[in-house]
């Protein structure tokens, strides 16, 4: 695509730039601010410069907090995107099956996050839960309030529940974008299951995936809603991850400072890790192009 | 097989319809695995879902009694009560308010600014855009506290506008990426054929430029109400009682004398509806559009 | 290798099908002599690329069965058919290197590799990509990638038949030129059924030896390049090969013989006869352009005519004419005179066919 060059295009971005800076520009500066100050009350305050970013790198909670939230990204994502993959190549290609698996595969997406959370709970709760009971049942002494493993999995279980539809969907739908001509060669040229996957489905699945890890990488990591309705952060603070931590300390403690230190390097890491895959997609559409150019 | 070898020509026949009959068998298969995975995981799916439902026809005595699969005293009286009390309903009421301001506040700014994305080259386009999404990177528990008393100093604390406008913070972001991409896809010579037709910019963009992206607006719309619908944090935050969201209320439902889990369901399938409501208006679009042009 | 024949051979679209017009393929029987090179001509929409799908295993026909050496076969998976087929539009495999594209066929069949890399370089040699075999698939240009996909499906030795789609639509009229002529070559090397799919009667005549030709999803016939020529056996043939097609009358069978228009047409006996015994209105005569005789003087059994346009190509003028009320066309060399305004035509009694219900009526005896 040969794009004009003209400043006009500022014109156009204008109403996204004016709302975006209301809502993000204002409270960040906002942020900062707390950030270098101690603040007793709205009169008093002292400069207090990159002290409350170290006592917050040195803070063993917020250590404990990051460590747990890298631990439950990842493993997330090693459960949704190969299992995305997998309902979305399953998945019906056309009819009124199409249609209902849609339906029901994207259910789960648009439900709140508390309502995930209290979904879960009373799926879980081993008086009333089918799941909880079912699992007593099975002879498994299941506790989720006090077995931090089983709080784990659980948590673990839900996230799956909840956002492996979004990686399928993205799937589906560039699994949709194929031409039948290439399976069809792949047939003549007696590819297996396997080869055909690997060769036609996954390259062209790999632009849809970054997009999906990078979604679900992100949404992650800001996860608070769903553990704190299920598990309180519990037990202890075993299933306490960033953000739950983050307004534990800001609304709970009133802690402004230290928790806009925290808020600082919280934002920060996310925008790390999001750069390094926003650069590999920049990579995979300019490599796109290229090849389109070329034909 | 002895009997066919004999008749010399015949031979190779039965050989073929064999190995065509384990053919079939071998698609059959195949076929029936998909088939059968994929019912399994939607069985799975819809299983947390079912209890909540099946809970929410259910008394409190029945349900903290046996586990019963069917609600054996079926009851709507949890639903009468939710939708006879303004207090509870004027909850669904927000939330879709928000929901629908925010969709259309992204939509109006994101459309004219991810054409210029798509089309234009500018000063500083791609730090700007870089810059947008790491909006969509920002916890919304970092966001929190400033925006309460960014809000409060303007006087919006507790207005639906103010929700709307908190949410534009990942949306709009969310908004630009999902359009430009879609954008992109389509031919620069489509404008300049519209220009030579002598046609005015916003007629061009407005008559045919926006019915060409359709998909692409569906999907947009799809991922904007999900986001904003399923979002906790800010909308508690940013509200106390004129505005506050479904997802708030649901937790009057923990009184003095515990949990009433049966209202609590109730009110939890109440949020799922607009959900498939929506997923039924994009269904067509998500095979095509869910890529996000990006395929 | 292998024969293939289609014994009964129909398809349909539809789940119930009503009449012939909702049948793409209308039941044929054909065979494909093994080592032949074919081609299966037709104006789009006739049912090639179908019939081409079913001989491959992509499509199942709704009736009759083909056989591949009297074995049938249609059951079998295009996988296991072991048929090579190329696509109107290429499909490469594009993070894979052109190497490795043109492996893929051989190492799904488990091809050891010092063989592989040999058959490789020999295919890669013969559609000159031999430069290009290091370079991923993805960044090639259109008719490279084109070249790749024939080329997977002409490295497997042992194929039965290698289909083509109409290969050579992506590619420029230079290069089209030269790739027919090799794939004339391999067919010569290799010795394998090829059909090749065109709706270019050039491209057709140059590359086979027998032509099918279809219409509305029949093979109206099979012939050489230069029998589809000299004797079409349907109108549609006469009309749909040579350039300008042939030309058509509508006589009416008197007790004279066949008259058009007050004329009586220069017809045999045996053959009026025939059609008398026949007793149907439906009868064409038909003449190719280049066997309409035009003469300057007076001639016994020429007819006279007015001359409209001359068309200059080159090495032959084309002259339309009216025979008539019916406009005509006739091809004269470049050297031959033309007459102006009024001129006398003859049908020399061998060139002009007779047509009854669409059909060539021939008559059995030599």
């Amino acid at each position: 695509m040969n794009k004009i060059e003209s400043n006009k295009g500022w014109l156009f971005v204008l109403p996204v730039f004016i709302v975006v800076a209301f809502s993000a520009v204002i409270p960040l500066m906002t942020v900062v601010n707390y950030s270098v100050q101690d603040v007793f009350d709205a009169n008093t305050r002292f400069f207090t410069g990159t002290e409350w970013y170290r006592d917050m790198l040195n803070n063993p909670q917020l250590q404990g907090a990051l460590i747990r939230q890298f631990i439950f990204s990842f493993t997330i994502l090693a459960i949704e995107v190969p299992l995305g993959i997998l309902v979305a190549l399953m998945m019906p290609k056309k009819g009124w099956q199409a249609s209902l698996a849609l339906v029901l595969v994207s259910l789960p997406l648009l439900i709140p996050l508390n309502v995930v959370g209290t979904i879960w709970q009373v799926f879980t709760r081993t008086d009333i839960g089918l799941m909880g009971w079912g699992i007593r049942e099975l002879g498994y002494a299941y506790n989720i309030s006090r077995n931090s493993g089983d709080a784990w999995a659980t948590i673990i279980l839900m996230d799956v529940w909840h956002w492996t539809p979004l990686i399928a969907l993205l799937c589906y739908s560039g699994l949709r974008a194929i031409p039948e001509a290439y399976y069809q060669a792949a047939r003549i040229d007696q590819a297996s299951r396997w080869a055909v996957f690997r060769f036609i489905q996954l390259p062209k699945l790999i632009n849809v995936l970054v997009i999906g890890v990078l979604i679900r990488f992100m949404d992650s990591f800001m996860i608070y809603a769903e553990p704190f309705v299920l598990t309180g952060g519990g037990p202890g603070s075993s299933t306490t991850f960033l953000s739950q931590a983050l307004t534990a300390m800001a609304i709970g403690q009133f802690d402004l400072g230290p928790a806009a230190a925290f808020s600082i390097i919280y934002f920060l890491i996310i925008l790390a890790v999001s750069f390094v895959f926003y650069t590999t997609i920049m990579h995979m559409q300019k490599d796109k192009t290229t090849s389109k150019s070329g034909e | 097989m002895t009997q066919s070898t004999a008749t010399g020509q015949t031979v190779s026949t039965p050989k073929s319809r064999q190995s065509a009959l384990a053919n079939a068998r071998y698609k059959k298969e195949s076929a029936l695995k998909s088939n059968i995975g994929l019912t399994v995981y939607l069985i799975l799916l819809i299983l947390p879902i079912y209890w909540l439902v099946n809970m929410s026809f259910k008394t409190n005595q029945e349900i903290l009694g046996a586990l019963t699969f069917f609600p054996a005293d079926f009851t709507l009286a949890n639903y009468k009560q939710i939708l006879t009390d303004p207090s509870w309903y004027n909850g669904y009421i927000n939330s879709m308010t928000y929901v629908a301001m925010n969709m259309t506040i992204s939509l109006l700014v994101a459309l004219p600014a991810a054409y210029a994305f798509s089309r234009y080259k500018f000063v500083g386009d791609k730090h700007l855009f870089f810059w947008l999404l790491t909006n969509k990177m920002a916890p919304p528990a970092v966001f929190a506290l400033p925006f309460f008393q960014l809000y409060s100093s303007i006087g919006l604390f507790d207005t639906h506008i103010a929700v709307a406008l908190a949410h534009c913070l990942f949306n709009v972001a969310l908004a630009v990426w999902i359009l430009e991409g879609f954008m992109s896809g389509v031919p620069i010579e489509i404008d300049e054929t519209a220009y030579i037709d002598g046609y005015k910019f916003w007629n061009f963009f407005i008559k045919i430029y926006i019915p060409l992206i359709r998909s692409g607006i569906g999907v947009t719309a799809f991922f904007l109400f999900m986001f904003s619908w399923i979002e906790l944090l800010l909308a508690r935050t940013l509200t106390a009682t004129n505005a506050q969201p479904i997802q708030a209320i649901m937790t009057r439902t923990a009184g003095a004398s515990g949990i009433d889990w049966g209202l609590l369901a109730a009110a939890g399938v109440l949020t799922i509806l607009p959900g498939i409501l929506v997923i039924y208006f994009v269904r067509n679009h998500v095979a095509k559009g869910f890529a996000l042009g990006r395929t | 290798m292998a024969q293939i024949t289609l014994n009964s051979l129909a398809h349909s679209y539809s789940a119930n099908p009503q009449g012939p017009e909702d049948y793409a393929i209308r039941e044929m029987q054909h065979v494909w002599e093994q080592g032949g090179a074919y081609a299966l001509l037709g104006p789009s929409g006739c049912g090639k690329s179908t019939l081409l799908n079913i001989i491959s295993g992509l499509l199942q026909p709704s009736n009759g069965e083909i056989l591949f050496d009297d074995i049938r076969v249609n059951d079998l998976k295009p996988e296991q058919r072991n048929i090579a087929q190329v696509f109107q539009f290429p499909v490469v495999y594009d993070t894979m290197t052109v190497f490795d594209n043109l492996a893929f066929p051989l190492r799904n069949i488990g091809v050891p590799e010092h063989k592989v890399k040999s058959k490789v370089y020999e295919v890669a040699e013969v559609l000159e990509l031999t430069e290009q075999l290091k370079r991923k698939a993805k960044g090639l240009s259109a008719d490279q990638k084109q070249k790749v996909s024939m080329g997977r499906g002409l490295v497997r030795d042992d194929v039965s038949a290698i289909l083509f789609d109409e290969p050579l639509t992506v590619i420029d009229p230079q290069l089209k030129w030269k790739l027919r002529r090799k794939l004339k070559q391999i067919h010569k090397q290799f010795n394998t059924t090829m059909v090749y799919v065109t709706h270019d009667q050039l491209e057709a005549s140059t590359f086979a030896d027998k032509i099918a030709l279809m219409y509305e999803g029949q093979i109206v016939q099979f012939g050489t390049p230069r029998e589809l020529f000299e004797s079409p056996r349907h109108t549609f043939v006469g009309y749909f090969i040579g350039s300008p097609g042939m030309n058509f009358i509508r006589p009416e069978l008197t007790s004279r013989g066949l008259e058009f228009e007050g004329q009586l047409m220069p017809v045999n006996e045996e053959m009026i006869e025939k059609i008398r015994k026949l007793g149907t209105s439906n009868i064409k005569l038909g003449i190719r352009p280049e066997f309409v005789h035009v003469w300057t003087e007076a001639n016994d059994d020429a007819f006279e005519v007015t001359i409209g346009d001359i068309e200059d190509l080159g090495t032959y003028r084309i002259m339309s004419f009216m025979f008539g009320s019916i406009p005509m066309k006739a091809r004269l060399h470049e050297d031959q005179k033309v007459p102006v305004k009024n001129a006398r035509v003859s049908f020399p009694e061998q060139w002009l066919k007779v047509y009854v219900d669409e059909y060539l009526l021939e008559l059995t005896h030599e």
